[in-house]
């Protein structure tokens, strides 16, 4: 507090003055604390699961050098060892006994073991980046069907979401028929009904169409979004009807009309209802916890909450894995940033 | 809600048929021309006007199973017993399981009450409700001024308070997780600035705060957006003749800002009342609702009555979903007539 108050009474001869100096303070500790978890969960992400044990954590993905001795044998953490001699060499630990440990060199294995105390040798430590944080999962622990999964889920689930709701968007917005502001209505009221409200019953449903433990049954619940509806409906009200009625004089069918010339016009709109539904459903985790409850049908987001369950959390991985399930939201919100902020402020929804 | 037009910008014109399309426009003309046949023929039969039908029908078969056919059915959990989930295997019970969860000799103290946890849970989450959304509205009203003014790096700071909107629950949990582990890197600032180390989400009242915070820290950056719109849309013309009659800015914060700013914040303030309500996803992988019952919700009482606990209590989690459903249709009428009042002015 001190310090802040001298820098603001040196500057403010200037032209900042207190209230820009608490500005900047609360947007940089914002961004301390907004990025600062994140990114030290990635630069953690790279550590080896020997260098996560560490206390006080070390900031870059630094570990122990270790060298693998003998053929097949467990790597062994390397030391640099002082010698009688008054030099000091790079040797690896073999045992330890008691205080002292017997050391043997890297370079000649064969050769008689070195003993030395060892809180005189310090650990030699070198960057090491652990990819097989990334892979090990993938190809051992069954992330890659979980990766499936919630691929699988997004993409059929944003294909079905933009088709129904523009569907049904389109006769909200383009027909006059009875009934149709009631249906809108009826569709909006729903805007604020919660899973968590219905799940006893949802899940009645699901499991009457035999759908648990299974990929549809994530998939299909929430495909009818009123926020999709809305969205869509009002874009599509500024489609002019002249375009519409043109085609229905050039003997168009309505389907045609649908696909061929209000879906095209409505790509803004749809773009951000499928990037809203591609969010939804890679984060999703309530819904699918409830439908799905074995490992063969996980998605990212379930795999990753049961791995974290477990009595002795294998933290290496579940870090990386952690990284890949936020990474295609970090890569989307980099590109389509615009969109999505549009999209929000415009319908007060996410 | 208020829910103004989307504000996007419609394409000058369709684009001009390309020789070689992309493979998804490929498909998704190739997938459409197959469906031209059977709506042809649905045509044929109901009229241009019966179209209309044929388009909303599959959004309402979706809205019937999935949305207002589990609104009726909840009810009737409501009254019925047994762990059973078939409706039919379920017997009436009226107002038994509503009986069950309001008996309370009084309901300051929750160690009165028949259902306990119940109760435990609703304290909890009024609880978290009130500093979370406290915090969290106030925050993010001082973040959308100081984004809404003319500073360096404006979109960068923006695009950083927004992020975390976006990561998973479970994503937010584990990154804070990780955090505040025993060995974590809070932790480890706390022993270098000579701190004691701090065993967060085991101690009841910190695992509290964290959750508060934790919230608090993934949904702002929501808030903030929908504040910043608000703030934008007040006319510059306000602002420039209340500065050429040389009137204070903090003069001009409370007699043209906060009034004109009033609809949004009221309702960021019961759009934020109503998601703090359902508090679960994060929180769940955060602490679990540990340690003990500190840290569980409502969302969560509901969810493990009904589906984790070793009986399956269903009547008296759906029961205990309606009193919840009905907190929130209070406040979802109450923004949708402040929305309403907001669009009069």
């Amino acid at each position: 507090m001190k310090l802040l108050h001298a820098l603001t009474r040196t500057r403010l001869k200037g032209r900042i003055g207190l209230t820009d100096w608490l500005s900047y303070g609360f947007l940089l500790a914002g961004v301390v604390l907004m990025l600062g978890p994140a990114l030290w969960l990635a630069a953690s992400s790279l550590k080896t699961k020997t260098a996560l044990q560490e206390f006080p954590p070390s900031f870059l993905p630094t570990g122990q050098k270790e060298v693998r001795v003998a053929e097949g044998g467990k790597p062994l953490p390397v030391y640099l060892v002082p010698r009688s001699d008054g030099t000091s060499q790079e040797l690896a630990l073999s045992r330890r006994v008691g205080l002292m440990g017997l050391f043997i060199d890297p370079n000649a294995p064969d050769a008689e073991p070195v003993r030395a105390r060892i809180d005189e040798a310090r650990p030699v430590r070198e960057i090491r980046l652990a990819w097989e944080n990334y892979i090990e999962p993938l190809q051992r622990l069954r992330f890659d069907r979980y990766l499936t999964n919630s691929v699988l889920v997004t993409v059929i689930a944003t294909v079905l979401t933009l088709l129904v709701n523009s569907m049904c968007a389109f006769a909200l917005s383009k027909y006059s028929f009875r009934g149709r502001d009631a249906i809108f209505v009826l569709i909006l009221s729903t805007l604020m009904v919660p899973v968590s409200v219905i799940l006893i019953p949802s899940f009645l449903v699901i499991t009457s169409l035999g759908l648990t433990n299974s990929l549809w049954g994530v998939i299909l619940p929430p495909v009818a979004s009123p926020t999709g509806v809305f969205l869509l409906r009002q874009y599509m009200l500024t489609i002019p009807d002249e375009l519409i009625d043109a085609a229905r004089m050039d003997g168009a069918s309505e389907w045609r009309i649908y696909w061929r010339i209000v879906m095209p016009l409505a790509i803004p709109a749809l773009a951000v209802l499928g990037i809203f539904s591609v969010m939804w459903r890679w984060n999703d985790f309530l819904w699918p916890l409830i439908v799905l409850n074995r490992e063969e049908v996980f998605t990212l987001q379930l795999g990753l909450a049961s791995f974290q369950g477990e009595l002795d959390t294998q933290w290496h991985y579940l870090l990386a894995m952690t990284v890949l399930t936020l990474a295609p939201v970090v890569v989307i919100f980099t590109f389509l940033q615009k969109h999505i902020t549009t999209g929000i402020a415009s319908t007060g929804l996410k | 809600m208020s829910l103004p037009v989307p504000a996007m910008n419609r394409p000058a014109s369709s684009a001009p048929e390309c020789p070689s399309e992309p493979w998804f426009e490929r498909a998704y003309s190739l997938a459409m021309r197959m469906l031209e046949p059977p709506f042809a023929a649905l045509q044929r039969r109901l009229g241009i006007k019966g179209m209309a039908y044929v388009f909303v029908a599959p959004n309402l078969v979706f809205f019937a199973l999935f949305v207002a056919l589990p609104m009726v059915l909840n009810v009737w959990y409501g009254v019925t017993g047994s762990d059973r989930l078939m409706v039919q295997d379920r017997h009436w019970v009226g107002f038994d399981n509503f009986r069950a969860l309001l008996d309370c000799d009084s309901y300051l103290d929750v160690n009165s009450c028949q259902q306990d946890r119940f109760w435990r849970a609703v304290h909890n989450s009024t609880l978290f409700v009130i500093l979370q959304v406290g915090s969290m509205v106030l925050l993010s009203m001082i973040a959308a001024l100081l984004l809404n003014a003319k500073i360096r790096g404006r979109g960068f700071f923006r695009a950083v308070f927004f992020f975390p909107v976006l990561l998973s629950p479970v994503v937010v949990a584990l990154i804070w997780k990780w955090t505040l582990q025993p060995d974590g890197i809070l932790n480890a600032a706390l022993l270098w600035f000579g701190g004691e180390r701090v065993a967060f989400l085991h101690d009841a009242s910190w695992a509290f705060f964290w959750t508060v915070f934790v919230s608090v820290w993934s949904h702002m950056g929501f808030y903030t957006l929908i504040l910043l719109a608000g703030l934008q849309s007040i006319p510059a013309e306000l602002y420039e003749s209340a500065q050429m009659d040389g009137t204070s800015r903090r003069r001009i914060f409370w007699r043209i800002t906060m009034p004109l700013l009033m609809p949004t914040l009221l309702v960021v303030l019961i759009l934020s009342l109503i998601r703090g309500v359902q508090a679960f996803e994060e929180v769940f992988i955060l602490t679990g609702g540990g340690p003990g019952t500190a840290t569980q919700y409502i969302v969560q009482y509901i969810y493990e009555t009904a589906f984790a606990n070793q009986v399956h209590l269903l009547g008296l989690a759906a029961a205990a979903s309606l009193l919840v459903a009905v907190v929130l249709m209070v406040l979802t009428l109450l923004q949708l007539r402040v929305s309403y009042h907001g669009k009069q002015r």
